[in-house]
């Protein structure tokens, strides 16, 4: 079956407009065999590229950090007091929350949730701060997943889950049947739990019903800090939203809790805003070096480029070639500056288990941005100067 | 008789505008044949390069018309005339314009290269052309490695690689020593000048005037006269 005649023109019209692999080879090795000048180049970017998916992924694992607690226990609503922005600050709720959400069509069933601070005694003599969530008694609802221990031994006297994160260390690393005192309450440790995400404030993570919970931890006059929801369907979430709203108090879904924690880091702490200004000032550093090396290299070879051009070369192979250039280097850069960041990181938590750094695909998607910007400004300056020369000016000398 | 390659018909190129205005080259009319080898010569500052730059393709001129064979060469657009010097003409510049960041025998599959081969049949390509030159020894090596001689030879490797209609050179011995500069002159005349091919020089320098078939003497712009050549009596 032959191509039809305007689909061969078509395509051998777009054939002559893309570059050819020569060319393209010819780029790459007048890059590349200008070791001091590539060099340059990779280093600009990949320093760039370093600091910005470093403060990124910092700002991410903090971000993620504190909203470990609704990571982990993993209810799919919460009903809070509209003033909490954060998972730590809870405010108290009355009874009767709990009593109106599980009147509400399309619940299939609402638990209270514990959550407080309080001191821990260890068996030599210190204090450690600990966060301890009551999960409630009935359903244990939203419990960890167990590495060691049994799930019904939260019911035994005085039973506790210590959570096996980064904080697990400051404990004294307990192991089941370890004692220590709880607001002078003997407490004992009868699982280790696991979790997806540890806490951003770097305090050990204990978990026990809410009943033992109230009993512990002196408690104001309202104990129940969230109440966690399981809707009939995900349908029935944005009424389940707003009955609770009516009654002057806010259901949010997993990922609006999420968002509304990390909107209040970014937007209300100062910390989105210093995080934002050092990934533009590594931004501009990473544009400076790179454009400024990359248009010094452009003028350097301005008249190889003129010389191609005298020889025949069209000026839209010449755009490709640099195009070409300059994508390739800033994609290398950016290829080192991430196995750069992940190996640093890598390394930080070898040695600081509790290091809050995450590499996530939107911290990725940004750096992949800005390095096609400044490949794109780049390129754009060394283009329009190559642009301009004409053969006439090398072949006159 | 052999064929018209160039026709160049009152070429006329001026730079700059109002009282700045130069005029560079003035209603100069010429022919190259086929199987000859032209001299354009005269002063600095005479438009011999200007001249040279409106018949290859490389300036369009003001006023006038450059046939070659068939084609009215300044009536294609931008892309057209890219392609004719690319096709139909080898240039050696005056400073070789080679590539110090690629080896001898990359540097002569340039013109291969824009024309679309794969870079390792350009190169193996360039390679027969190195040989021809005698510079097969040194196809590894980065210009900046060879002597002057050697890297004029290179560029006039890199000009003949696409086996082009004419072959323009710029003052081919500017930069040569007297015996290295006759031997160049003398190796383009006898290996690369056929009965296909025109060859057209711009020099000062008369110690290679013998090779000319004919010599276009310019002075400010004008062509002062032809000579014909002591080539072209033997």
């Amino acid at each position: 079956m032959t191509t039809p005649a305007p689909f061969a023109l078509a395509r051998s019209r777009l054939a002559a407009r893309l570059p050819t692999r020569g060319s393209l080879v010819l780029a790459y090795k007048l890059l590349v065999n200008d070791r001091a000048k590539f060099v340059a180049l990779l280093v600009g970017i990949t320093f760039a590229v370093f600091l910005m998916v470093q403060m990124t992924s910092m700002f991410a694992g903090v971000l993620s950090r504190a909203s470990s607690t609704v990571l982990n226990i993993g209810a799919k609503v919460w009903v809070m007091d509209p003033a909490v922005n954060t998972v730590a600050n809870s405010i108290g709720m009355p009874d009767y929350v709990l009593d109106f959400a599980r009147s509400i069509d399309g619940v299939r069933y609402a638990v209270p949730l514990y959550s407080a601070g309080a001191l821990a005694r260890l068996k030599d003599g210190t204090f450690q701060p600990v966060s301890v969530i009551g999960l409630d008694d009935g359903s244990l609802y939203g419990r960890p997943v167990l590495e060691r221990g049994r799930i019904e031994d939260l019911y035994a006297e005085n039973g506790f889950f210590v959570v096996h994160d980064a904080e697990f260390a400051k404990l004294g690393k307990p192991d089941i049947g370890t004692e220590f005192e709880l607001n002078d309450h003997r407490a004992v440790i009868v699982g280790i739990a696991g979790v997806a995400s540890s806490g951003l404030f770097g305090i050990p993570t204990l978990y026990t019903t809410y009943s033992r919970a109230q009993q512990y931890i002196p408690s104001t006059r309202f104990t129940t800090a969230y109440i966690l929801i399981e809707p009939k369907s995900t349908a029935d979430i944005p009424h389940i939203e707003r009955e609770v709203a009516r009654l002057g108090y806010r259901a949010l879904t997993r990922e609006e809790f999420i968002r509304r924690i990390s909107s209040y880091y970014k937007y209300q702490t100062g910390l989105g805003t210093n995080i934002l200004l050092m990934t533009v000032i590594s931004f501009i550093v990473g544009l400076s070096i790179s454009g400024q090396t990359f248009y010094t290299f452009i003028i350097e070879n301005l008249e190889k480029f003129g010389a191609l051009k005298a020889i025949g070369a069209k000026g839209r192979e010449l755009v490709w070639m640099i195009l070409f250039q300059a994508t390739f280097v800033s994609l290398t850069g950016l290829g080192l500056g991430i196995g750069l960041c992940t190996l640093l990181i890598f390394a930080a938590k070898l040695r600081l288990p509790g290091y809050a750094a995450a590499i996530t695909a939107t911290n990725l998607l940004l750096a992949f941005g800005m390095v096609l910007v400044i490949a794109a400004i780049s390129s754009y300056i060394g283009v329009r100067r190559v642009l301009r020369i004409e053969p006439f000016d090398i072949f006159r000398g | 008789m052999s064929a018209v390659a160039i026709a160049a018909q009152g070429l006329t190129k001026w730079f700059g505008a109002g009282d700045a205005r130069t005029l560079a080259v003035r209603d100069v009319s010429f022919e190259v044949r086929l199987g000859e080898m032209l001299y354009i010569v005269g002063p600095s500052g005479s438009g011999k390069t200007t001249l040279l730059s409106m018949v290859s393709g490389i300036l369009r001129p003001n006023a006038g018309t450059v046939q070659v064979g068939a084609t009215d060469l300044w009536a294609l657009d931008d892309d057209g005339i890219a392609d004719f010097r690319l096709n139909k003409i080898g240039f050696v510049f005056q400073d070789y314009h080679l590539f110090p960041r690629l080896t001898t025998a990359e540097n002569v599959a340039i013109p291969l290269i824009l024309r679309g081969r794969p870079w390792d049949d350009a190169v193996g390509e360039g390679m027969k052309y190195l040989v021809a030159v005698g510079l097969e020894q040194r196809a590894g090596l980065p210009p900046v490695k060879l002597s002057g001689g050697e890297q004029q030879r290179v560029a006039i490797a890199r000009a003949m690689v696409g086996r082009p209609d004419i072959l323009i050179l710029d003052e081919p011995t500017a930069s040569l020593d007297g015996d290295t500069g006759r031997n160049i002159v003398a190796f383009i005349r006898s290996e690369l000048l056929n009965e296909q091919r025109a060859i057209v020089i711009v020099t000062h320098d008369a110690r290679i005037y013998e090779f000319a078939h004919r010599i276009l003497n310019m002075e400010d712009g004008r062509l002062k006269g032809i000579i014909q050549g002591q080539a072209s009596e033997q």
